[in-house]
């Protein structure tokens, strides 16, 4: 079993669409919180298998979309600065900040590196000990734990040289803020697989118990992808509201122990600053006393006032009340090759989705 | 590359927590530390250079057993 091909099987997926069809029999709006999810509605081509009264909304779970430009504008800033070093993941190299971008800054001569790991971070922060490197540190919660290890080796490394921009989010409370939305009707949610492998699912609970909302743990597979939406129609159906797993064969509900250890021994939760949601109380991390000297936030840098581009809808995007096709910059000025706006830039942004499948 | 993006992959070698997983015939080296319990031959979770999860084979199959039974019923 290699775990990706038998969870793509035709006959299986036409069996499932045929139950989906017997199952659902009012409108529903269903919400994928994470971009890979997207993604992989558009390439298998889901929304047209689905009966038309079941809508799936894009949501906020792409964590370089959800970086807000203040944090961007930083991170340039930082650039400017003598002997800095910005190591970053590669999609937050086209992101436009409020009048430049990593990889314009790059172009101009700062030294700016990507990396596939935090731990290359570390590398680099070795082979480069007469310098400042500033490991830009996003993602959500699948992510953030690979960046606590980076944090925990080089405090005990002793790797003074090190520091890191934390940008990070937490999705739990961004759901809550969604499912608070005057503005959205979210009748379930489909859930972010790999966040929840760390997470596990009782920090979901408040989806079914406070709010009444189904919600399934999905994996990414055309098949499970279809499963988890027909785990969701089925609970509607049936008037019931729970937090259910469908992709158990890597998520468990208590999550990774090890990991979430890893988190909370570098983080407290704090707030978090989100492009179209806001400002949300404890949807982001704060350093820890013991590590807060690793803290690029406690420099000294001028940093311009942020601005965004006025038409860019992106913010609204991210909170499921537009679609990218609402937005007159999309695919006119707006292009991946010429983002506007960050879910143009990534490959799991909703924009950037809809220019390549739509 | 996709933030949130986790593949499976195969251990083939463990020494001390770094270990030489195999993903769709090419040989990568990835931390164990998030996922130290794991054994040679088992499947893992990789992101961004992390194991962050065993894959459960037994699950796997139950799920599918169970879809195949789900789309034969209709």
């Amino acid at each position: 079993m290699k775990f990706i091909d038998e969870f793509r099987d035709k006959e299986i997926a036409e069996g499932l669409i045929q139950r989906i069809k017997k199952t659902s029999t009012r409108p529903v709006q269903l919400m994928e919180v994470c971009g890979t999810h997207t993604v992989a509605i558009f390439r298998y081509g889901i929304k047209g298998l689905l009966p038309e009264h079941i809508t799936l909304l894009a949501g906020p779970g792409c964590p370089v979309c959800v970086t807000p430009n203040a944090d961007i504008d930083l991170a340039i800033a930082l650039s400017r600065q003598k002997d800095t070093v910005i190591v970053t993941f590669g999609d937050m190299m086209k992101v436009p900040g409020s009048t430049s971008s990593l990889q314009k800054e790059k172009a101009d001569g700062r030294d700016i590196r990507i990396i596939y790991s935090s731990l290359d971070a570390l590398k680099i922060a070795k082979e480069n000990s007469g310098k400042t490197v500033v490991f830009l540190a996003i993602g959500f919660e699948t992510t953030s734990p690979t960046i606590a290890v980076a944090i925990l080796r080089a405090k005990d490394e002793k790797l003074r040289n090190l520091f890191f921009l934390d940008s990070q989010k937490r999705v739990p409370p961004a759901l809550v803020a969604l499912l608070q939305s005057k503005q959205l009707k979210i009748d379930g949610f489909i859930l972010p697989g790999h966040v929840s492998t760390i997470l596990g699912t009782k920090p979901y609970r408040f989806i079914s118990e406070d709010f009444g909302r189904p919600a399934v743990v999905t994996g990414f597979e055309p098949l499970d992808i279809l499963q988890g939406v027909w785990m969701l129609l089925k609970q509607i159906e049936d008037n019931r509201a729970a937090v259910e797993i469908q992709y158990r064969r890597v998520v468990h509900e208590e999550g990774n122990p090890t990991a979430l250890s890893k988190i909370y021994e570098v983080f407290e939760d704090g707030e978090g600053h989100w492009r179209g949601l806001g400002l949300i109380p404890n949807s982001g991390y704060r350093f820890k006393d013991s590590y807060k000297e690793m803290d690029v936030r406690n420099f000294d840098v001028d940093v311009e006032p942020p601005k965004e581009h006025p038409e860019c809808l992106c913010g609204e995007v991210l909170q499921g009340i537009k679609s990218p096709l609402e937005c007159r910059l999309f695919k006119k000025v707006c292009q991946p090759e010429n983002p506007i706006g960050p879910c143009m830039v990534s490959i799991e942004g909703t924009c950037h989705t809809y220019f390549k499948y739509q | 590359m996709i933030m949130c993006l986790g593949i499976p992959g195969k251990i083939i070698e463990i020494e001390k927590n770094v270990a030489k997983v195999d993903v769709g015939g090419v040989s990568r080296d990835i931390s164990l530390d998030l996922c130290p319990d794991v054994s040679v031959g088992e499947y893992v979770l990789i992101h961004t250079g992390f194991a962050i999860q065993k894959v459960d084979e037994e699950e796997a199959k139950e799920t599918l057993d169970l879809l195949k039974q789900m789309a034969k019923a209709i």
